[in-house]
Parts: C-alpha cells; sequence; structure tokens
C-alpha cells in the first residue's frame, strides 16, 4: 500500500496487537456510507470487531517487514508498458448494451441517483 | 469583464449577496483553480477506444472502458507524452517515477466504480505560469498536472430541471468514459484582491492559449474539452489564515470563471458578515443566472481510499524521453507573439488589444491567407469585434473563417467591394449565407464598376441638378458632393465614391 491516509489502514496498536479493538463503531459506519450499504446499528459493533481481526492479521506482516522494505504496489518489476494511440474497434452498442440490465435510446438506464449531486 | 456586462438577472440575483467593493474592502479572496484538459489522442487513456466527440452514444466502448470482469487497461503512450508536454510548458518538475491510483465512489458515471487518476504520484508538479492581467503580470504557482480519465456521461430523466434531484432514472453514455485527461492544479492564489475574478479568467485564458499552442487538446470549454472549477475562499484582510473554502463546478466559459469567483465573493462575504460560516462543498454554477447553489458536502480525499492501480504497472519517463519533448516544445504563444508583432509592424498597444481579445491566431491566419496584417487586424478588432461583442461569444466562435476574412479583404483591394459592402458581405457570411463570393452575389453586393451604368447615373444626376455643374467650374469643387450623393443612391450606395468624383469631374471636365 501506498502512504495514501485511509479510514481503512487503521494502525496496529502493534507488532500482531490484539490489546484492544482499533476499528470503532464510528468507522464500519463511515465505511458503510462510503460503500452505500444500509448497516443495522446492531451490526456496527459485530462487524467492528471482525474487521478488526482481519486487520490485525494482515498487520502481522508489518512486525517482519523491517523500515528497508519498500512498500509493493505490483508484483512484477515491469515499468513503461505503453500502447500505440491507434484505435481498435470495440464493442457495437447491440454487444454493449446487451449486457446491461435496462437500456433506453442507446444508452445504459440506471435507477434513480440519491444523495449526489455532480 | 465589468460588472456593467451583467445582465438585469444577473444584477437581480445578486440582490442578496454582498456588494463587491464591499466584500473586498472586508476579506481577502484566495483563489485555486482546478483545470481539466481533455486529450486530443485518437484512443483513450487505456483501451483502444475512439476518442470522437458527438459520436452517436456507446459506439465507442469496450470492455476495458466497460469495465467487464477481466478485461485489462494499458496506458496510453501518446498520452503521457502529452502530459509530460503540457506539465514541461508549465515549468513543472516531470516524476522520473508515477503510478496511477484508484480513486473509489459510486456513481455510475463509471462503470469500474472508480476511476483511474494519479493520488500522491502526479507526473509533473511544482511549475509556474505567468499570466498577464492588464498591464501586469501575475505569476501563478501549478501544484500538479496528473493524468486521468474522463466518466461518461449521464442525462437524467423525469426531473423538472434536468438534475438528479427529482429525476426518476438516468441514462449513461460511456462514449467519454476513459477519455485521457490532465487536470491541472495551482497553488492558491493569495493578494489579488479586487483583481482575483480578472486573474481567474485570465489564467484560465492563458493556460488554454500555451494548451492549445502544444496541439495536445482543442481546449474547446463550450465542448467540455476543457473544464474548470473554481475553488475559492474569503480570509478577513490581513489574516493568514485561510478560510473555509468551496468548489465551484461547471463552469464553462471564460466569462463564466470571472462571473464565478465573483459571485463567490459576494455570497461568502455575506455569510461570514452575517456571523455564518461557510460550508466545505461542491457548488454549481448557473450559467444563466450567473449564480453558484450549492450541490453536496465533499467527500474528503480520504473518503476516496485512493490506493496504488494495480493493473497499470508505473510510468518512468527516461531523462533522455523527457529531454526529447522539451527540446520539441513548440514555440510558446507568447513568444510567437512577440515575433508576429515584429513581422506586422503593429505597436505594443495594437498587439496587446489584439492578443487580450484572443485575436492573434485570428490575424494570423488571415495574412496566411493573403490578407495584409493591418487589414486583418482591422476588420477583427473594429467590425467583427463588435459583432462578437453584442452577439457575447469570443471572436474564435463568430461563424467567419480567416479565409473568409481575407477573401473579403482582398475584394475590398480589387475594388469590386466598397468598405460599406464589405460589411453587408461579413453580416451575409456571420448569418450563413455561404462563402463571401456568395454572398456578394446572392445579395446583389458588387460595387457597380460599369463606366456605363455610372456615367448614365452621373449623367441623370447633372440633368437634375444643373446650378451644381456651375458651381464646381466656378472652383467650388465641394459641390460635388451633391453629385456623388444622388449616384449613390441610384446605385442602392455600390458604386465607389472616389470613381464617380472623377468621373463627375471628367464629364464637367
Ligand atoms: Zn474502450
Amino acid at each position: 500500500m501506498s502512504a495514501v491516509p485511509s479510514t481503512e489502514q487503521v494502525e496496529p496498536t502493534g507488532p500482531g496487537g490484539t490489546e484492544h479493538p482499533t476499528v470503532s463503531r464510528e468507522d464500519v459506519a463511515h465505511l458503510a456510507h462510503l460503500a452505500r450499504l444500509a448497516v443495522a446499528d446492531e451490526e456496527l459493533d459485530r462487524y467492528a470487531e471482525q474487521l478488526d481481526v482481519i486487520l490485525h492479521s494482515v498487520a502481522a506482516v508489518a512486525a517482519v517487514a523491517a523500515d528497508d522494505i519498500e512498500p509493493t504496489s505490483h508484483a512484477v518489476p515491469l515499468i513503461n508498458v505503453y500502447r500505440e494511440d491507434v484505435v481498435r474497434p470495440g464493442l457495437t452498442p447491440e454487444e454493449a448494451l446487451a449486457m446491461a440490465p435496462a437500456a433506453d435510446a442507446g444508452r445504459f438506464r440506471v435507477p434513480q441517483i440519491l444523495g449526489e449531486e455532480q | 469583464m465589468t460588472t456593467a456586462e451583467l445582465t438585469p438577472a444577473e444584477w437581480a440575483a445578486l440582490d442578496d449577496v454582498a456588494d463587491f467593493d464591499e466584500a473586498i474592502a472586508a476579506f481577502d479572496p484566495v483563489l485555486g483553480l482546478e483545470v481539466h484538459v481533455e486529450l486530443g489522442t485518437a484512443t483513450k487513456m487505456f483501451c483502444s477506444c475512439a476518442t470522437t466527440f458527438g459520436a452517436e452514444p456507446n459506439t465507442q466502448v469496450c470492455p476495458v472502458c466497460l469495465a467487464l470482469p477481466g478485461a485489462m487497461p494499458v496506458v496510453n503512450g501518446t498520452a503521457v507524452e502529452y502530459a509530460i508536454r503540457i506539465g514541461l510548458a508549465l515549468n513543472c518538475s516531470i516524476a522520473p517515477w508515477c503510478r496511477f491510483a484508484r480513486k473509489n465512489y459510486f456513481y455510475p458515471d463509471m462503470p469500474k466504480n472508480f476511476q483511474t487518476s494519479q493520488y500522491d504520484e502526479p507526473i509533473a508538479f511544482d511549475g509556474y505560469l505567468d499570466v498577464p492581467v492588464g498591464d501586469e503580470i501575475v505569476r501563478v504557482e501549478i501544484e500538479r498536472a496528473h493524468m486521468e480519465e474522463d466518466t461518461g456521461k449521464s442525462t437524467h430523466i423525469g426531473g423538472a430541471t434536468g438534475r438528479i434531484h427529482g429525476a426518476e432514472f438516468s441514462l449513461l453514455d460511456y462514449n467519454r468514459a476513459g477519455v485521457p485527461l490532465v487536470e491541472i492544479v495551482s497553488k492558491p492564489i493569495v493578494g489579488t484582491k479586487a483583481s482575483a475574478p480578472e486573474v481567474a479568467r485570465a489564467y484560465v485564458a492563458t493556460l488554454q492559449d500555451l494548451v492549445r499552442s502544444l496541439g495536445v487538446s482543442d481546449v474547446r470549454m463550450d465542448q467540455g474539452s476543457m473544464r474548470c472549477d473554481v475553488n475559492l475562499s474569503l480570509t478577513p484582510a490581513g489574516n493568514p489564515v485561510f478560510g473555509t473554502r468551496t468548489e465551484t463546478k461547471n463552469v464553462n466559459s471564460l466569462r463564466s470563471v470571472e462571473r464565478a469567483a465573483r459571485f463567490e465573493i459576494c455570497r461568502q462575504a455575506s455569510v461570514l458578515t452575517a456571523g455564518g460560516e461557510i460550508r466545505q462543498e461542491t457548488r454549481h454554477f448557473d450559467e444563466l443566472a450567473g449564480t453558484t447553489a450549492s450541490g453536496r458536502v465533499k467527500e474528503t480525499a480520504e473518503d476516496y481510499r485512493y490506493f496504488p492501480e494495480p493493473d497499470l504497472v508505473p510510468v518512468a519517463p527516461s531523462a533522455q524521453w523527457v529531454e526529447q519533448i522539451r527540446a520539441a516544445l513548440p514555440e510558446l504563444p507568447w513568444v510567437r507573439r512577440e515575433r508576429l508583432q515584429r513581422d506586422w509592424g503593429f505597436t505594443d498597444l495594437e498587439m496587446r488589444d489584439l492578443t487580450n481579445a484572443r485575436g492573434v491566431e485570428l490575424v494570423a491566419q488571415t495574412v496566411a491567407a493573403g490578407a495584409g496584417a493591418g487589414d486583418a487586424r482591422s476588420w477583427w478588432m473594429s467590425y467583427l469585434a463588435q459583432q462578437a461583442n453584442s452577439a457575447g461569444v469570443e471572436l474564435s466562435e463568430l461563424a467567419i473563417t480567416p479565409a473568409q476574412v481575407a477573401a473579403v479583404i482582398g475584394l475590398v483591394s480589387s475594388g469590386s467591394l466598397t468598405a460599406a459592402l464589405a460589411r453587408k458581405v461579413v453580416d451575409g457570411v456571420l448569418a450563413g449565407e455561404g462563402e463571401p463570393a456568395e454572398v456578394v452575389e446572392k445579395r446583389g453586393l458588387a460595387v457597380v464598376s460599369d463606366d456605363s451604368a455610372l456615367q448614365a447615373a452621373i449623367d441623370e444626376a447633372l440633368a437634375a441638378q444643373p446650378d451644381v455643374a456651375d458651381k464646381i467650374r466656378s472652383g467650388k469643387v465641394q459641390a460635388i458632393g451633391a453629385i456623388v450623393g444622388a449616384v449613390m443612391k441610384a446605385t442602392r450606395g455600390q458604386a465607389d465614391a472616389a470613381k464617380v468624383r472623377e468621373l463627375t469631374l471628367k464629364t464637367i471636365g
């Protein structure tokens, strides 16, 4: 992972730390909102606990990774893979829309978008 | 733009906001401009779909830009080169190594549920752009220029306003999804005070000029290939701490950039003066009203949960490649202007007015089409400028090409048209009546150059006013005006006055 701040990258309490939950009810509620999931109030504690277990398991890696090891984002050491700027045929509109749950006037039709204005 | 250009409706909309001068007296505006430029590559950023503007919906899509399972993106090398070109022209450092990142959000304009962008590793960073504002140069520091992809186009159906609110469903066209973008982010621009709106406009205009000269985008704000978000906050005069900023989107013309900044200064000042707080939010610019309206409360950078894109390998432009691109950069527009000014022999003032009216390239093209520089300048800066002004458009948006202007100039110099007739021909071209020669033909505008026709008109005029001939013979040459006037009337203004004068004198002899 990069050094990008993320609500998901909660710092573990220590190497393999297990002292107290590091994911709060509020964290779960916030993540649920970002994922547009309806999570019931009584589920918040349960998911906080479960996510905590996952985070602490992953944090075990931090215990063995020394400071001199760069965070890895790619498994293969490749750089500069480029494509030529040449148009190639893609899908026809019929092919593209055939896979859509709903279509209208050559466009993908999606349900009402709630709570957003872009 | 000055406030004098506001329409009555715009003035009315300003009623509930602070007066601009009072706002500026109490607060210092801080500007931040984010400009998106759609690159003019043939294909999209990560797939080989075409990028043609205005194609039928979903005719330029493939498994990659529709995010079908298993489809893998590959970077368009030309887009990277264009991004580097923009970075270099903005005096930026070019990252020797950088990655793409996923910006996660839920919105159907990206079928992937994320937009591929760059986060903390932009391809270009720490540059500047010198912006002419009136007689001064304002240096705008550039924070970064990063690569990303455009989103699809949504149409909201069922709402009264065509917006999401009240819509029953939305329709998506993914032709634009994946078109390469470069986002250019300025550092906060401080200390501009009352000229902040003008600086905002001048910055975007200069950037447009620069990017166009690089040949990497057609930078058409009306078609969305250049878009601007105006960030603005106010800080009490003299206070070094920035206030809460708003981000105004949908700012689709240079004039709107200035109006949006101006409106936000007035609106925020009125909220703050009344003891209120500014919400950090996205606002929408309403072109018609000239106002901004509240949109959503902005998600923070953390909420986008950026992480490095695992499906794309890092971009690591070699120093050699970057230097090659630098060496091949075209002449920058302001350097080119200095050269053209020398070639054309224009004064500083003439050149500055032409530049401010964004007419340099138009004059250059008119000259290239065979017209004299002075004639070309005078057409674009007087008659055509008036037409553009009254239509509220840029010179370049007028429905006449530099070649057509050159053709009209040619008809005047060959004596086929008088200046007055030439203006009518231009009116015809602007009205869509065809090429200048066709307009001359259709409207019957050619100068009456047939000497016998003119002679007949002169003879008739002299016969009708016998005393005039005597006056002229006795030395009162100015009396000839009566004859010239009569002839012009008889030929419906289509005679060359100098010619009529010459023929009349010969007749009286
Ligand atoms: Zn595609």
